[in-house]
């Protein structure tokens, strides 16, 4: 026989013995998010009363439960976008720094805090005993306290808070990876530093910002804790991931709280698909200046 | 707007200078370069050439010293406000913009009216020969091609200043002396000021009409092609001028009779500086010391390789110093010769 060798051929493609290292991290990625989403959406497919189709018909005749899809992304869009949108200026200073370190781990430290650390603190800073208030009245700023937890702000706060330094460390890896020669060759053909950001830095930056968007609103859209802890959990902040929780865990009907979980990441996976559609649109090659 | 820069008769660094922390890279800087020169900044590498690019660019601010155009002082304008044209050493072309627009955005940066930008973009890509590559990415082409869409990118807004960092040094041989040439063509063509960093001698001596030469962030000499070819001032500047031959000897005599001690034997030399008897550095170029029967220096080859209508080889005297020659006829390792070479090839430099 004349024929190569079907290892050698499977080789050619990528695959020999090395290739078996990848199995914990697949059996990992199979048993614990591919089997229990499967085994959610099938359960969600299996309501204790009526058809296949009745917990959905349930979620989007009820507003109650509906309207926690438009609260939800009434926090987390704004959130995202007041996070991303600070942090390109942000990275773009602690580029120019000598020593950008110290800078960056403070701005990292919340995302090292957790969730509820944040959202505690925060009720003692911004409550209405907090030193916020406080100062506020005895600098006669305001004749009575401001209220900013146990509402919508409460919740839009903890979210910017925990999660700008996560959208900061992803813009910042796209900045840098811009090369500094492309602002400098701008500066030279009298590009002015509005002009630079707007004609170079952006336009090579959109790719990245748009993967740092999805990545920040899947975080964002999912808030749970501190929507409970911070919030009015029963009103303005009902978001859905509480309406999941009271299915499961206060109306035990767990075959709703999966039809709940799959709508919410119908919903994210719609928006995520939206924005990397729309960056196909531009330019998507090397940030580099140099021979490619 | 930036406005571009106005036509000037001159362009004056006075005693610039700029520090990295500890480390001096450029130590007080004074150079004159009229309108319509070619300067070429020649050093090794670290020596602070590029450093002074960028300070005259704008990027890197001065430590001291001023930079003047005419009567202006322009070193504590920003980059953008200069209006020097550049071409980077990576070319620093702007990934996401096609060929044609990348060269445009100097000229859209000064405002002008649509139909006068596509002239002059048009002409400019011409003048560079890519009005086939006009509408393809940075991306999309070789690098010689990318090289001169950066060439007339910097170009197109008629600079009275183009500041070049290496631009030569990421391409092949044979592109390398293609865009020599080409470089050049483009200088005398738009008749503007030049300034070339570069740490290769031949292309500073190719291309230049005056070379600074520097070292350690100094400037060791400024002078014509062929000043700095025949006649280096300093010794180190002609180990870079490509003097290989650079040994420590005694001088006999001084002035017009000068003579040197190359291993025993006695050869005639040139005196560069104050030369007194004693202590002395001589200097010769490899394509200045021959084999003839007569000559004073014993050798024995080591190594000859051919170049192409010459062979250049490496030899010993009998107390081991190594001396680079070239020899029109084959010569082969082991073989002994005598070398030589006229007094005024032979440079001597008070140690």
């Amino acid at each position: 026989m004349n024929t190569v060798p079907l290892s050698v051929r499977l080789a050619q493609r990528g695959l020999d013995s090395v290739t078996l290292l990848v199995l914990p991290a697949v059996l990992c990625v199979i048993g614990l998010f591919v089997y229990p989403f499967l085994y959610g959406l099938v359960l969600s497919f299996a309501p204790k009363t009526g058809g296949i189709l009745a917990n959905y018909r349930k979620f989007f005749a009820d507003p109650f439960l509906y309207d926690t899809i438009g609260t939800t992304l009434l926090i987390a869009v704004p959130a995202t976008l007041l996070n991303t949108v600070v942090s390109i200026p942000v990275a773009l200073r602690v580029r120019l720094m000598a020593k950008p370190r110290l800078l960056t781990t403070i701005l990292v430290i919340p995302i090292t805090l957790g969730t509820v650390l944040v959202a505690e603190g925060l009720l003692n800073y911004l409550g209405p005993r907090g030193w916020l208030n406080r100062a506020l009245l005895e600098f006669g700023l305001s004749d009575h306290p401001v209220r900013l937890v146990h509402n919508y702000w409460g919740v839009f706060l903890s979210l910017v808070i925990t999660g700008f330094p996560f959208t900061f460390l992803l813009t910042q890896s796209y900045v840098t990876g811009i090369d500094p020669s492309l602002e400098q060759a701008g500066a030279m053909l009298g590009a002015r530093a509005p002009a630079r950001f707007r004609r170079i830095l952006l336009p090579l930056l959109i790719p990245g910002l748009t993967v740092t968007l999805c990545l920040s609103f899947v975080q964002a859209f999912s808030v749970f804790p501190s929507a409970v802890l911070l919030g009015a959990p029963a009103g303005p902040t009902r978001v859905i991931s509480i309406a999941a929780y009271q299915a499961a865990f206060e109306q035990y009907d767990y075959s709703m709280a999966s039809a709940i979980a799959m709508i919410m990441a119908a919903v994210q996976v719609l928006i995520v698909v939206a924005l990397l559609a729309a960056r196909g649109l531009v330019y998507r090659g090397p940030a580099g200046g140099g021979k490619g | 707007m930036a406005i571009a820069a106005p036509d000037f008769r001159e362009l004056r660094l006075d005693g610039v200078s700029r520090d990295f922390g500890v480390l001096n890279a450029l130590r007080d800087v004074t150079l004159t370069v009229g309108r319509g020169e070619f300067i070429a900044l020649l050093g090794p590498s670290g020596c602070g050439k590029s450093t002074a690019l960028n300070c005259l660019a704008g990027l890197l601010p001065l430590t001291s010293g001023s930079i003047w155009l005419d009567d202006r002082r322009i070193d504590q304008l920003g980059p953008e406000a200069r209006g020097f044209g550049m071409v980077f050493q990576n070319y620093a072309l702007f990934p996401h913009m096609s060929v044609r627009r990348n060269v445009a955005f100097g000229l859209e940066m000064q405002g002008r009216p649509k139909a006068e930008i596509a002239r002059r973009v048009d002409e400019a890509i011409q003048l560079v020969r890519l009005t086939a590559q006009a509408d393809k990415l940075p991306g999309q082409i070789s690098g010689g091609q990318q090289q001169r869409v950066a060439i007339a990118r910097a170009i197109v807004v008629e600079p009275p200043l183009v500041l070049m960092d290496e631009p030569l040094s990421n391409l092949d041989a044979k592109l390398r002396l293609e865009m020599r040439t080409e470089i050049r063509r483009i200088h005398t063509m738009l008749g503007c000021s030049t300034i070339y960093v570069t740490h290769d001698q031949d292309e500073a001596l190719s291309l230049a009409d005056r070379i600074v030469v520097l070292r350690d962030g100094l400037v060791r000499q400024v002078g014509t092609p062929e000043e700095l070819y025949a006649r280096p001032s300093q010794p180190d500047v002609a180990e870079f001028m490509g003097y290989r031959n650079l040994l420590s000897t005694r001088a006999e005599a001084a002035g017009a009779g000068l003579v040197v001690r190359v291993s025993g034997a006695a050869l005639a030399g040139t005196p560069v500086g104050e030369v007194w008897p004693g202590p002395a550095i001589v200097a010769i170029r490899p394509e200045d010391l021959t084999p003839s029967p007569d000559a004073p220096i014993a050798v024995t080859v080591d190594a000859a390789e051919y170049r192409g209508r010459d062979f250049y080889g490496l030899a010993h005297t009998g107390d081991g110093t190594e001396l680079f020659f070239r020899s029109e006829t084959r010569v082969v390792a082991g073989e002994a010769l005598r070398l030589g070479a006229s007094a005024a090839r032979v440079l001597v430099y008070p140690a």
